[in-house]
């Protein structure tokens, strides 16, 4: 089911069986060359496959952009260890909601991605983590898991190859934490989603302690086109070094807001105004978030000129991420808006590591006393200072997500924090009040 | 304890999906799928499926606290879950969740005197594109307005 309506402006590979009758369904997907991919692959040495996805210039789609080919030539294909796949199917950063469209609308394009990733590191079993939420989404993945090993695309001897192979589907149960690679490995053993200290990284001591792939929903469902059409194909839908399309979630205040599959690359600009129908009630843009509520915040004039891809993004010193967009028109309150942000931190912080587990508080506490209008003009600083000490200083990212966007928004939009000094009241206070902490 | 022949078969397929040795991996999907049929986790269902797994309760104690989702008291009937993060929030989502305490009389992991409702206010749900949105028990609702809500829960209260 799709919950908006497709644009005409979406580059449809990883979506191009959505709106199809039974859809999810494994005869529908066969129907359009479904498989195929991994019979293509199945002939060509694991190598061939790693080169093969190296040249199309895939980066993970969770929210890091980290090559996947380079991430699964890591893996030590030859250890006598079992090797295992794993899908991050957690998604939980604020703004995006892009995996479970994908699971809903076309599980079996996921389990070919799996299936050619088992391929290239001589895996044989693999771990769908979803998280608890999206319980039904575990059903139509078992539902697929099953249509697969009755039709004999999963199991033993796969199609006559030889090659053999299980997949799971494993619930979460309410914690971001374990969207982080190695939180959630933790979680996959039983155990609370506290992330581990890396080196070892999950290519050499993932599940289970064995090799693994670990990767996003999205990324895994990127892979059977890649196989299908070339790397180089998938590659020059995008731009240089960053090949393909993203899914791409328009949250907030545009007319249109939904689930869209936009070539890398593609326009800021254009995306608000066309793709999303443009800023709702005709309002100016304040702020964009362009991946996640981790992401620095960018203002109106920093858009200007911006493309969705890894490079612009980082050249403007923030990041893709996960493709959760979130979009705030002229009459957000940026102070609100950071309290909200920070709340959830505080609220996911596993607590292991002291500054994500304190400064998170911490800053919560001080933002939530700015709203309500009993900041200090030191406290603004004081603000911009905890966060920026709790930079590069946590075991997982965590702390840096909490702290990336409180940093952006406190020197960028410093005047709103000014503007809630003195017993003010939020000048935006219409929009609404902040009811619980 | 005993449980339906459904919540069985999902216990055997669990235990069947780790490597040898490796069943503690099953801990988290049982409790979340025996919390759906008995409505909370108690110390004898924390007792059981430390036994099935092989760990001890104190160790399933210690990660059943980590997860949002487990809960040691018992919900209302129709659990309430409405997201008031940033994207929810640009829609009113906080507005929304303010309506809803009115309307049941509740606040935030409380439950109705009839146990048919509780209300939590949650993090990002994944529904960020069709905001705001609410989960009753699993069930997604997008687009959610004041109006919406009253409509969805007099509906639910009638159908009791």
């Amino acid at each position: 089911m799709l919950f908006n309506e497709p644009s005409p402006l979406e580059t449809r590979v990883l979506t191009r069986n959505f709106g199809l009758p039974n859809s999810a369904s494994i005869e529908t997907y066969l129907g359009t060359e479904g498989y195929q991919a991994f019979l293509k692959a199945a002939k060509m040495k694991p190598e061939e496959i790693i080169a093969e996805v190296k040249t199309s210039n895939l980066r993970g789609r969770g929210g890091a952009g980290f090559p996947t080919g380079m991430k699964w030539g890591f893996v030590p294909r030859t250890s006598p260890k079992p090797k295992y796949i794993v899908v991050n199917g957690d998604e939980s950063e604020p703004g995006t909601c892009k995996d479970r469209v994908l699971i809903e609308n076309d599980p079996h394009q996921l389990i070919e991605g799996v299936l050619i990733a088992g391929l290239s590191v001589d895996a044989h079993s693999g771990y769908i983590y979803i998280r608890g939420e999206y319980r039904y989404l575990i059903e139509v993945m078992e539902k697929a898991i099953a249509e697969a090993y009755e039709k004999g695309w999963l199991g033993k001897n796969i199609q006559g190859t030889g090659f053999d192979f299980d997949l799971y589907a494993h619930t979460g149960a309410g914690a971001y934490e374990c969207g982080e690679e190695s939180a959630l490995l933790e979680s996959l053993e039983g155990k609370r989603g506290v992330p581990r200290i890396r080196p070892p990284f999950p290519a050499v001591a993932g599940a289970f302690q064995c090799p693994t792939i670990l990767n996003n929903v999205e990324t895994f469902c990127a892979v059977p086109a890649i196989l299908r059409d070339g790397g180089a194909a998938f590659a020059a839908l995008g731009i240089p070094k960053s090949g393909g399309t993203k899914m791409t979630c328009l949250t907030g205040h545009v007319n249109k807001p939904g689930v869209y599959e936009l070539r890398l690359g593609f326009p800021v600009k254009q995306m608000i105004e066309e793709v999303g129908g443009g800023i709702r009630n005709g309002k100016k843009l304040k702020a964009f978030v362009p991946g996640g509520s981790s992401c620095p915040v960018l203002t109106a004039s920093e858009v200007e000129g911006a493309t969705m891809d890894y490079d612009s993004m980082a050249s403007r010193k923030t990041m893709l991420g996960s493709g959760g967009v979130i979009i705030m028109d002229e009459d957000t309150c940026m102070v609100k808006a950071a309290v909200r942000i920070m709340r959830f931190y505080a609220h996911e912080s596993c607590g292991w590591c002291i500054p994500c587990r304190e400064g998170t508080t911490w800053l919560k506490k001080i933002l939530m006393r700015f709203h309500e209008g009993q900041g200090t003009r030191t406290d603004i600083n004081l603000i911009g200072d905890i966060a920026k000490n709790m930079l590069g200083r946590t075991f997982c990212p965590l702390g840096d997500a909490a702290a990336m966007p409180t940093i952006s928004i406190v020197e960028k939009f410093r005047q709103e924090f000014e503007d809630h000094l003195d017993g003010k009241p939020c000048p935006y206070e219409h929009t609404g009040s902040m009811v619980t902490v | 304890m005993t449980f339906s022949a459904q919540l069985e078969a999902r216990f055997e397929k669990l235990l069947n999906s780790y490597p040898p040795g490796r069943q503690r991996s099953a801990m988290v999907p049982m409790l979340l799928y025996a919390q759906d049929e008995i409505g909370q986790i108690t110390d004898e269902l924390v007792n059981e499926v430390a036994t099935r797994i092989g760990c001890t309760p104190l160790q399933v104690n210690e990660v059943l606290s980590y997860y949002s989702m487990l809960h040691t008291k018992p919900l209302g009937k129709y659990h309430v879950q409405v997201c008031t993060n940033i994207s929810c929030l640009l829609h009113d989502g906080d507005k929304l969740y303010e309506h809803a305490c009115r309307k049941l009389g509740i606040g935030h992991k409380e439950v109705t005197a009839d146990g048919q409702f509780s209300i939590e206010e949650v993090e990002c749900m994944g529904a960020c594109s069709w905001a705001p949105a609410i989960q009753v028990n699993y069930d997604f609702h997008h687009y959610v307005t004041p109006e919406k809500l009253d409509q969805l829960l007099d509906g639910l209260r009638k159908k009791q």
